[in-house]
């Protein structure tokens, strides 16, 4: 995966990624039209399909709502790189399957516009533009697991087959 | 090894002798939770599933409180989800207005959570149950649909973190003001991960409603849980809502903790949490002509009996700032009637307050209460975030009640001492 960086500050909360007055509805394309509104009102307008969001502690802290990483799937973010995520959103990032990476050196030293490319697999977040390479803290095996079937639901289908 | 209330719990569920932090557990629920905003997608990942029923019909809670009343059409339609979903599979805690209230103050009430349960619910606010010496905790809509049809969820044991608290309460503050110090203390994700235990002589001195407000409020220092030891009070509370004594655990010894907190907390102030993060708090003194052109009182946080007695005895024969929206969110259906037995909500409303069915309502910036640009609420809420209450450019400052009651007579935040 590779694509254009936009940064985020500490404790991006779920009420920016995507505010409630518009979670009368949980159509993903729909939420994707409103996502990060609060944080940068023209954000949507401005990112392109397959960009990175790299942001600092606590990504995704408040609410439970599941519609803040779907949004950020729907609207084409390829993966989020962050200092650290608040306990939910990581969950419900995992669950659905939004790649999620926690490196606090390429949080610190990616800069908004740079070019990374990303190897889910390996952890591995190479900047292109500085040529500098990160690795992302591992995820323990059974999330692994999880990330590999897709998700939670797929991952209960497959077990239940078993 | 030592364990703590919350780990025994988990191990319990686990069906394991011990746990230690870290370790990745699947562990059986006893109380499945979902609300308006986070059912419709929980049932449309069960669809995706392909299981024919529930794991049990009896321990699925299903409360539209967020947009409800339904406050537009597409609000309808996730409710109407909900009710069909509902009544397809049999499913009986399905709450419809007029027997509804803010699931959090709704659950407690009725008896459907005791000591030693486990409970998740796609609410981040689910870890109110701790006050009740339950593991309980937020989740999202997938979780929930995996467990509505398994039964079970995954868990990762957290770390845990111990506050105690020592000395005696000054007048006017409330057990509000001691979870908005905590998190004032330790930051919006000091507890990140962690379970939030909560002890010592002021605790087993506070109410149990008490208790449910501190809880509540675990997931705004980021933490999985808070969890308070059931002792005779919780004891008498699940007694008199027939909820079942469940089992009562205790904390050993010699448990592990990563931090303890002590604190003397007769020296604090009512506080006031800034916006836009609830750690961002202050004494009430230090609020210096803050103008506030609303003031909402209730909420899963606030909207207990105990809290609209405090905000009745502060607004009674006073008149609300004429500058100023005062806006009353009582938990429950029940506290409802409460209030007009013992004329608060007379009261209330002679003092130029509306008071409203139970909702989450603007709580969340979704209705019945909305800011307008450049607008600023002092609230009795959890959240203070941008846009929490409207307007991106709007601002939410949180309180205990009696602070919000007080600031809108003055029309500005004040203390009620300042009245």
């Amino acid at each position: 995966m590779q694509g254009k960086v936009w940064k985020f500050g500490d404790n991006i909360d779920t009420d920016l990624i995507i505010p409630a007055r518009y979670l009368n509805t949980s159509d993903p394309s729909e939420l994707a039209e409103h996502c990060m509104e609060d944080a940068d009102p023209n954000w949507v307008s401005k990112k392109e399909k397959g960009d990175f969001i790299v942001a600092g502690e606590n990504f995704g802290c408040g609410s439970s709502r599941e519609h803040a990483p779907i949004a950020l799937k729907a609207a084409g973010v390829s993966a989020i790189i962050a200092k650290s995520f608040a306990r939910i959103f990581y969950r419900n990032a995992i669950n659905i399957g939004l790649p999620i990476m926690e490196s606090e050196e390429a949080a610190n030293e990616i800069k908004e516009g740079d070019k990374i490319e990303v190897d889910l697999a390996k952890g591995e977040i190479k900047n292109v533009s500085s040529k500098m390479i990160y690795y992302a803290q591992p995820f323990p095996p059974f999330m692994q697991k999880l990330i590999k079937a897709g998700g939670l639901i797929n991952y209960i289908k497959k077990s239940k087959r078993r | 090894m030592s364990q703590t209330i919350t780990q025994k719990i988990l191990a319990k569920h686990a069906g394991l002798k011990k746990v230690g932090p870290g370790q990745l557990i699947s562990c059986k629920v006893d109380l499945v939770l979902g609300n308006d905003i986070t059912s419709p997608p929980a049932i449309k990942q069960f669809a995706k599933i392909g299981v024919r029923k529930v794991f049990d019909k009896n321990k699925i809670y299903l409360v539209p409180d967020h947009f409800t009343p339904a406050k537009d059409i597409k609000s309808a339609q996730q409710v109407k989800m909900m009710r069909e979903f509902a009544k397809k599979y049999g499913i009986v805690n399905f709450f419809e207005i007029g027997c509804m209230g803010i699931e959090h103050a709704l659950l407690p009430e009725m008896g459907a959570i005791k000591a030693g349960d486990l409970v998740i619910g796609a609410d981040s606010h689910t870890c109110t149950y701790g006050a009740l010496g339950a593991f309980s905790t937020g989740v999202g809509s997938t979780d929930m649909a995996a467990a509505m049809a398994t039964g079970e969820v995954w868990i990762k044991v957290p770390e845990q973190l111990k506050f105690v608290f020592k000395g005696n309460l000054a007048k006017w503050v409330e057990a509000k003001d001691l979870i908005l110090y905590t998190i004032g203390q330790i930051g919006v994700d000091g507890a990140r991960y962690m379970s939030m235990e909560f002890t010592g002589p002021v605790i087993r001195k506070l109410s149990v409603e008490g208790r449910l407000t501190i809880a509540n409020m675990a997931i705004e220092a980021g933490g999985k849980n808070g969890i308070f030891e059931a002792d005779e009070k919780t004891q008498a509370y699940l007694k008199k809502t027939k909820a079942g004594q469940g089992i009562v655990y205790k904390s050993d010894p010699g448990a592990n903790y990563k931090m303890v907190y002590d604190w003397d907390v007769s020296k604090i102030e009512p506080q006031v949490a800034f916006p836009h993060l609830p750690s961002n708090t202050n004494p009430v003194s230090k609020c210096k002509n803050i103008k506030i052109n609303q003031s909402v009182i209730g909420s899963c946080t606030n909207g207990r009996i105990e809290d609209m007695r405090v905000a009745a005895k502060i607004l009674k024969n006073k008149k609300i700032h004429r500058d100023l929206r005062c806006i009353i969110l009582p938990g429950t259906q029940e506290i409802s009637m409460q209030m007009i037995r013992e004329g608060i909500t007379e009261t209330l409303i002679k003092a130029g307050c509306v008071v409203s069915t139970p909702t989450c309502g603007p709580c969340l910036g979704g209705h019945m209460g909305i800011l307008a640009e450049g607008e600023r609420s002092i609230a009795t809420t959890n959240r203070n975030f941008v846009g929490r209450m409207g307007h991106p450019k709007s601002e939410v400052y949180l309180s205990n009640v009696a602070v919000a009651a007080a600031s809108a007579i003055a029309g500005h935040i004040v203390s009620p001492e300042a009245l």
